[in-house]
């Protein structure tokens, strides 16, 4: 099914009143972070988006597909098929091979050539990962990065869902950059959860929440972007500080300062 | 009044599912009675009675609890109506799954886990594949891919029901549910209901309180294992791998 954008219709906030941003529009192909402390109602959001609710959540928003109502879009069966999640609280489970799975996933999707996609959704973790998966691996030993990386590949290329939830990915084994900018190349609608300022401003929008409203939508600015560019640098430094340590070198000579100037 | 059966396998988080539906029926001011069928002990009555409702609970002891449930219908339907409720619902506890406890004219809701394995959705029988409504709970645990596997299999074993993702934690995809409780059918008792599925054609000496193994034990409806057939499975899976 094809979505080229999502309405939020803004509803109330926890006090009961209007919420400060009355409509949010999301386009295909584009990321939007959901910032906001804990408690300021970003689950509800997410919620109210899988819900597809329409004036009949706490919040009383109402989301709207291509303008429209969902309803008279879609059946409810195909609606409840147009979200996929990846959380940081997700694990594989299934004790079985990656290609096996991957070709079950394939072919319960109805896709023939199950062999060839299933190859080329761990390829694309691979780009993904600094920590090679292999076809034979099993689902349940992949380290944490390397099981995002895969969760993220797959929802790119094998679920159907044009819409994607993100509630937070770890900076650890995987690129994070790459993997959002993947999964809004396959011109899926990419909403991102995040207490973190990186994934926070890798995305193009974001969404601010307070007491359960919506209080700014913002392009992400020039100054932004800059400061994306910044802290990718830090980043940098963190993981090759993360590196020497795992490494088991000795740091006593190593400043923070001296760190961060080198580069 | 309405006759609502949630049933499913163990620890799916029925009760949990259905307290969060309930409270959304509840806020509309629609009366609830609840009437938990459980084996040897159950809580989950406390956990119903906080909601401020009336609960009984029927415990089957040393009976069946599946042919127990049929036997007390009609007395549970009777004591719901004295309770004034609009809405009845009977939890069932989630047991050997060779019976489904549905009644034909009465939402049957299934809840099974997304944790249970994907081959669940074949193994778990009648209770899955005779619900109107099935609900996947622990779904914020496992990826979307496996999801979407699970999903597919239970589609395949039960075309016609509603399938629904419900967080039991969290409550989310509640509301969903408690649509498809209110627009359940009211039934004027349930004298004369049929089941959906038949129950197990067995009375066996084991049945009656027997508890020493052997041949010369055994009376009644007593079946065998045909271990010919097996073998012939056991190649089939083994070949399917390779």
């Amino acid at each position: 099914m094809l979505i080229s954008k999502i309405t939020v219709m803004g509803g109330l906030n926890k006090n009961g009143d209007l919420e400060t941003i009355p409509m949010v529009e999301i386009f295909s192909g584009e990321i939007v972070a959901v910032v906001g402390p804990t408690g300021s109602g970003k689950s509800q959001l997410i919620s109210d988006i899988e819900y597809w609710a329409d004036k009949d959540t706490p919040s009383k928003r109402q989301i709207l597909i291509n303008g429209l109502l969902p309803e008279s879009y879609a059946t409810q069966t195909t609606l409840r098929r147009l979200v996929a999640e990846i959380s940081q609280n997700m694990n594989f489970v299934i004790d079985m091979p990656v290609r096996e799975f991957l070709i079950l996933h394939a072919q319960s999707r109805g896709i023939e050539s199950a062999e060839i996609i299933a190859q080329e959704v761990c390829d694309c973790a691979n780009q993904l990962t600094g920590e090679p998966i292999r076809m034979e691996h099993n689902l349940t030993s992949l380290s944490g990065g390397q099981s995002r990386a895969l969760m993220v590949a797959d929802v790119a290329l094998l679920s159907n869902a044009p819409i994607v939830l993100i509630d937070e990915i770890e900076n650890a084994g995987i690129n994070r950059l790459q993997a959002l900018q993947l999964l809004a190349g396959q011109k899926k609608v990419v909403l991102v959860v995040t207490h973190d300022p990186m994934l926070a401003l890798i995305a193009g929008k974001r969404i601010v929440m307070k007491h359960g409203g919506i209080t700014k939508f913002v392009t992400a600015s020039p100054a932004d972007k800059a400061m994306l560019s910044q802290l990718l640098q830090v980043d940098k430094v963190m993981c090759e500080l993360r590196e020497r340590i795992r490494q088991g070198e000795d740091l006593s000579h190593v400043t923070i300062r001296e760190a961060f100037v080198y580069q | 009044m309405q006759v609502v059966i949630v049933a499913g396998t163990p620890a799916s988080g029925k009760t949990s599912v259905m307290l969060y539906t309930l409270r959304h029926i509840l806020a509309e001011n629609i009366r609830v009675a609840v009437c938990k069928i459980d084996c040897l002990e159950t809580t989950d009555d406390l956990a119903y009675r906080r909601l401020g409702i009336p609960v009984t609970v029927g415990l089957s002891d040393y009976i069946c609890p599946d042919h127990f449930y049929v036997s007390n219908l009609e007395e549970v339907y009777a004591w719901g109506k004295e309770q004034m409720a609009e809405i009845l619902v009977l939890e069932t506890a989630g047991l050997c799954h060779r019976c489904a406890p549905g009644i034909k004219d009465c939402l049957s809701i299934c809840v099974i886990d997304n944790l249970s394995g994907i081959d669940t959705p074949k193994k778990v029988g009648p209770i899955l594949t005779t619900a109107d409504v099935i609900v996947v709970t622990k779904g914020d645990i496992v990826s979307q891919a496996e999801r979407e596997v699970f999903r597919r299999r239970i589609e395949m074993v039960n075309p016609a029901a509603e399938v629904l993702d419900v967080n039991g934690l969290t409550g989310q995809g509640t509301l969903r549910l408690k649509k498809y409780v209110l627009a359940s059918p009211a039934v004027a008792g349930l004298s004369g209901k049929e089941l959906r599925y038949p129950m197990p054609a067995a009375v066996c000496s084991y049945c009656n309180g027997e508890t020493i193994i052997g041949s010369r034990y055994q009376m009644g409806n007593v079946k065998k294992i045909d271990f010919g057939r097996l073998d012939v499975d056991f190649e089939d899976n083994s070949h399917g791998r390779a």
